[in-house]
C-alpha cells in the first residue's frame, strides 16, 4: 500500500511536467491548428531562464582583501555579488537562494515575448500549408533553438538547485497515520505538483470564466463566424500562442531542481508529450491534462523493481505501449472530440 | 530502354555517372593545395554519400509519393545495422547474408509498425512513428542488452568479437567485411600530376546498390502502383469513395521504404562493423527528412542530392574550426577579421547543427520543393526571359490590356 501511495507520488511530479507540456501544446492546437514541434523548445527555454537569472544574480565584483591570505600567501580575493552591495549580505544571499522562484516572475514576460515572436514571425505564415511543413518548420526552429542554447550555456546540464529551505524532504506517511521513513517525498516535488495544478487550473479558469476566454473558445469551435462577429480572433489567438509559451517555460523553470537543465531536454520531454496529447485526444484540453498524470503515474508504477524484474524494460516504453493500445482501441484519444484531424 | 522513357534513362544515366565516377568528381582540388580540404573524394565519406542516398530514396517513396509523413524511419535503420553486424557474429565477415537479412528484419519490423501507425494518417501517423522510433531506441539502448539477452550490446554498440562463432569464416579470409574476399576496405590509389583519386571496393558496392536502388525507385514512381499513392497523396478521401482501400497501397510503400532504409543501415554496418542504438535516435529520423525536403520530396533525383550535400556539409563544417576561419579572414583589417570569425564561429566547427537547423528553415519557409524547384524556377526564369524577348516582338503592335 505504501508502495503504491510512494509511486503514485513520484509520478505526479513528472505528470505534472507533461500535463503542462501537453497543455500548452493543445492550446496551440486547438486555437491555430498548428502542430508545435518546438513546444519542447519552449520548455527548455523556460528552464534556461531560470538559469539565467541565477547566473545574472551572482554577478561578482571581485575585491583583494589585504587582511586575508590564500594558501599561496598572495591576499585573497573575495568575490561579492553585486545583490549583496546592493541589498546587504543577508537579503542578498536569499536572493540567490531563492533565484528558481524568482525565475518565475522573470519568465513569464520572457516566455510571453518568445511567443508572441514565433507566432507573428513564423508560424503566422504556416496556417495555409499542409500539417507536414507546420511540423517541418517548427522541428528545424527546435533546432535551432537548442543549438543557441547550447552555444552559450555548453552540453553539460547545469545544477540549479531550490532554496534551501525547500531543499529537503517531508515524511508525508507520518500525517496519514503510516510509519515513519516510509512515505518520504522531496518538498520540492510537492510544490512543483501544486504548481502545476495551479497553472492548470488558472488556465481553465481563464477560458471558462473570462469574457476573453469565451471568445477564445468560440473561435476554437468556429473560427469563420467569430470573425464575421467582427472579433479580431487572430489577436487573441497570437495571446493564447503567448500563453501557451508561457505555460510551457513556468513547467521549465520549476523543473530545473528536479533536473538539471540541459539543452535538449525539451525534445526528450516533447516526443513524450506528443504521445500524451495523442492518449488524451487531439484538441481536448481536460484529456490533455488527464493523459499527462495518467502516463506519469503509469510510467512510475512501471519503474517498480517489482515490474521491472516481471517484464525487463517496462519502464522505458510502458507510455508507448499504453498510447498504442488507446490509439487501436479508441482512434480519437480518450477524450478526443469528433471531427479532429479525422481526414 | 530497361523499361524507362527517354527522360527517365538519361536521369537514370547522370546518376550512374555520378556515382560511378564520384573519385574523381569529388576531388577538384590537388592534394596539397590549401583548398584540399574541401574535398570529398574519399572513401569513408563517399560511401556515406549513396548510403544515405539509398536511404533517402527510400524515404521519398513513402513521403514523396503518399504524403505520409514518418518520423521514424531511423528505427530501420537501425534494425538493418544490427542484424548486418549480427550476421558477421554467426556467420562471418561475408557482407551478402548481412545486408540480405538487414533487407528482411527491417521490411518485417516495417510491416508490424506499419499495421499500427498507419490506421491513422497527418499528424497521428508522425507522431506514432515518432513513439516506435524512440521506443526502439530505448529498447535497444538499455533494454535488450541485458546479459541474459544481449541482442543489442547497449551503449558500447554491437561488435564482433573474437570468440563469436563465425561459422563460415575461413582463415583465408580478410578479417573485415568483404565480399568473396574481397575487402570492403580494399583502397586502389591512383596519382595524377597533384591529384589522388580513391577507389574504394566497398563505395563502388554501394554506388551499385544504390544505382540499382534508383533504378527500382524509378519503376516504382512510374508504375501503376505509384500512380494510386499519388492518388492517396492528393485526395485520400476520394479515393475511398470510389471504394478503393488505400491502406495495402501506404503499407506496402511504408514496408518498401522500410526495407530501403534497412538496406542503408546494412551496408552502414557492411562498412564499418559496428551498430550503436544512436543510428535510431530521432535526430537521425530528422535528417533524413531533412534530406528528402532540401533536394525535393517526390522528385526522382531530390533525395540523391540532398542527402549528398547534407553529408558533404556535415563533414566540411564540422571540420572548420577557429584557425582555419582565421586564416579566410587574414586578408581583412585586424578588427574586421575578429569579427568575422566571431559571426561565423557560432555556424561551423561543433555548431554544425546550427546551419543544419537554418537551412531546414530556410527551405521549408521559401522553397518547400527543395532543390529540384529551386532548379526548375531557374530554369522557368531564362526560359521566360528568353520567350518574353520573342515575345515582344510578336506583340508590339497590340498593346498590353
Amino acid at each position: 500500500m505504501d508502495a503504491i501511495i510512494l509511486q503514485t507520488l513520484n509520478g505526479l511530479d513528472k505528470g505534472s511536467a507533461y500535463a503542462l507540456i501537453a497543455l500548452g501544446l493543445t492550446l496551440i492546437f486547438g486555437t491555430l491548428g498548428v502542430v508545435n514541434f518546438a513546444h519542447g523548445a519552449l520548455f527548455m527555454i523556460g528552464a534556461f531562464c531560470a538559469v539565467f537569472l541565477q547566473r545574472l544574480l551572482s554577478l561578482s565584483t571581485v575585491t583583494i582583501d589585504e587582511t586575508q591570505k590564500d594558501f599561496l600567501g598572495n591576499p585573497l580575493k573575495v568575490e561579492t555579488p553585486y545583490v549583496h552591495n546592493w541589498f546587504g549580505p543577508e537579503t542578498g544571499a536569499a536572493i540567490i537562494d531563492w533565484s528558481v522562484p524568482l525565475a518565475i516572475l522573470f519568465a513569464i514576460p520572457v516566455m510571453i515575448a518568445v511567443g508572441f515572436i514565433m507566432e507573428r514571425g513564423l508560424i503566422k505564415h504556416f496556417y495555409k500549408r499542409p500539417h507536414a511543413d507546420q511540423i517541418l518548420v517548427t522541428f528545424g526552429l527546435a533546432i535551432v533553438l537548442q543549438e543557441v542554447i547550447k552555444y552559450f550555456y555548453g552540453a553539460n546540464p547545469i545544477p540549479t538547485p531550490a532554496p534551501d529551505a525547500l531543499a529537503g524532504a517531508v515524511d508525508l506517511g507520518t500525517l496519514v497515520g503510516f510509519d515513519p521513513n516510509v512515505i518520504i517525498y522531496p518538498y520540492w516535488r510537492l510544490i512543483y505538483f501544486f504548481f502545476a495544478a495551479l497553472i492548470i487550473g488558472a488556465v481553465f479558469a481563464f477560458l471558462q470564466f473570462t469574457t476573453f476566454g469565451m471568445v477564445v473558445r468560440a473561435g476554437m469551435a468556429d473560427r469563420e463566424t467569430v470573425g464575421l462577429l467582427g472579433i479580431d480572433i487572430d489577436k487573441r489567438f497570437t495571446i493564447m500562442f503567448g500563453i501557451a509559451a508561457a505555460v510551457a517555460g513556468l513547467a521549465g523553470v520549476m523543473y530545473t531542481p528536479i533536473n538539471p537543465p540541459n539543452y535538449h531536454m525539451g525534445m526528450d520531454f516533447l516526443v513524450l508529450s506528443f504521445v500524451v496529447v495523442v492518449v488524451g485526444g487531439m484538441g481536448s484540453l481536460p484529456g490533455a491534462v488527464a493523459a499527462g498524470f495518467l502516463l506519469g503515474v503509469l510510467e512510475s508504477y512501471a519503474s517498480t523493481t517489482w515490474a521491472t524484474t516481471t517484464i525487463p524494460g517496462i519502464n522505458q516504453i510502458i507510455i508507448y505501449l499504453v498510447a498504442i493500445i488507446v490509439l487501436l482501441t479508441r482512434p480519437r484519444g480518450l477524450m478526443g472530440k469528433k471531427g479532429v484531424m479525422e481526414e | 530502354m530497361l523499361g524507362l522513357n527517354k527522360k527517365d534513362f538519361n536521369l537514370l544515366l547522370i546518376v550512374m555517372a555520378l556515382a560511378l565516377l564520384a573519385p574523381f568528381l569529388l576531388n577538384p582540388f590537388p592534394s596539397d593545395s590549401g583548398l584540399a580540404q574541401f574535398n570529398a573524394g574519399y572513401p569513408d565519406l563517399m560511401q556515406k554519400f549513396v548510403i544515405f542516398g539509398i536511404f533517402a530514396i527510400g524515404f521519398n517513396i513513402l513521403f514523396g509519393l503518399t504524403g505520409y509523413l514518418s518520423f521514424g524511419h531511423a528505427a530501420f535503420l537501425g534494425v538493418g545495422s544490427y542484424s548486418c553486424v549480427w550476421m558477421f557474429k554467426l556467420l562471418g565477415y561475408n557482407v551478402l547474408p548481412g545486408i540480405m537479412l538487414s533487407v528482411v528484419t527491417s521490411g518485417i519490423f516495417a510491416y508490424l509498425i506499419g499495421i499500427v501507425s498507419l490506421r491513422r494518417s497527418g499528424i497521428y501517423f508522425s507522431i506514432l512513428t515518432l513513439a516506435f522510433a524512440q521506443m526502439s531506441f530505448a529498447l535497444a539502448y538499455s533494454v535488450l542488452s541485458n546479459p541474459k539477452f544481449n541482442l543489442t550490446n547497449g551503449e558500447t554498440g554491437l561488435q564482433v568479437y573474437a570468440d563469436d562463432p563465425q561459422i563460415f569464416h575461413s582463415a583465408s579470409a580478410p578479417d573485415l567485411p568483404h565480399l568473396f574476399g574481397l575487402s570492403m576496405r580494399a583502397t586502389e590509389k591512383l596519382q595524377i600530376g597533384a591529384w589522388e583519386f580513391q577507389f574504394n571496393a566497398g563505395y563502388y558496392l554501394c554506388a551499385i546498390i544504390m544505382i540499382a536502388m534508383f533504378y527500382l525507385s524509378i519503376r516504382i514512381f512510374r508504375s501503376p502502383f505509384g500512380m494510386m499513392l499519388r492518388a492517396i497523396k492528393s485526395n485520400n478521401t476520394r479515393m475511398n469513395y470510389t471504394g478503393l482501400n488505400a491502406r495495402p497501397y501506404t503499407l506496402a510503400a511504408f514496408v518498401i521504404s522500410g526495407m530501403y532504409a534497412g538496406l542503408a543501415g546494412g551496408l552502414l554496418s557492411a562498412m564499418d562493423p559496428l551498430a550503436g542504438a544512436e543510428r535510431m535516435q530521432w535526430t537521425a529520423s530528422g535528417e533524413v527528412v531533412l534530406m528528402t525536403i532540401l533536394g525535393g520530396a517526390g522528385t526522382l533525383i531530390g533525395p540523391v542530392l540532398g542527402s549528398g550535400l547534407i553529408k558533404y556539409f556535415e563533414n566540411i563544417f564540422s571540420k572548420i574550426n577557429s584557425t582555419v576561419l582565421h586564416n579566410w579572414f587574414s586578408f581583412l583589417p585586424e578588427g574586421l577579421e575578429d569579427l568575422m570569425v566571431t559571426l561565423i564561429y557560432p555556424f561551423v566547427g561543433k555548431g554544425w547543427h546550427l546551419t543544419l537547423g537554418v537551412m531546414f528553415m530556410l527551405i521549408v519557409i521559401f522553397l518547400p520543393g527543395g532543390l529540384v524547384e529551386g532548379g526548375q524556377r531557374v530554369k522557368r526564369l531564362f526560359k521566360r526571359r528568353k520567350s518574353s524577348d520573342t515575345d515582344d516582338e510578336a506583340t508590339q503592335s497590340t498593346p498590353a490590356e
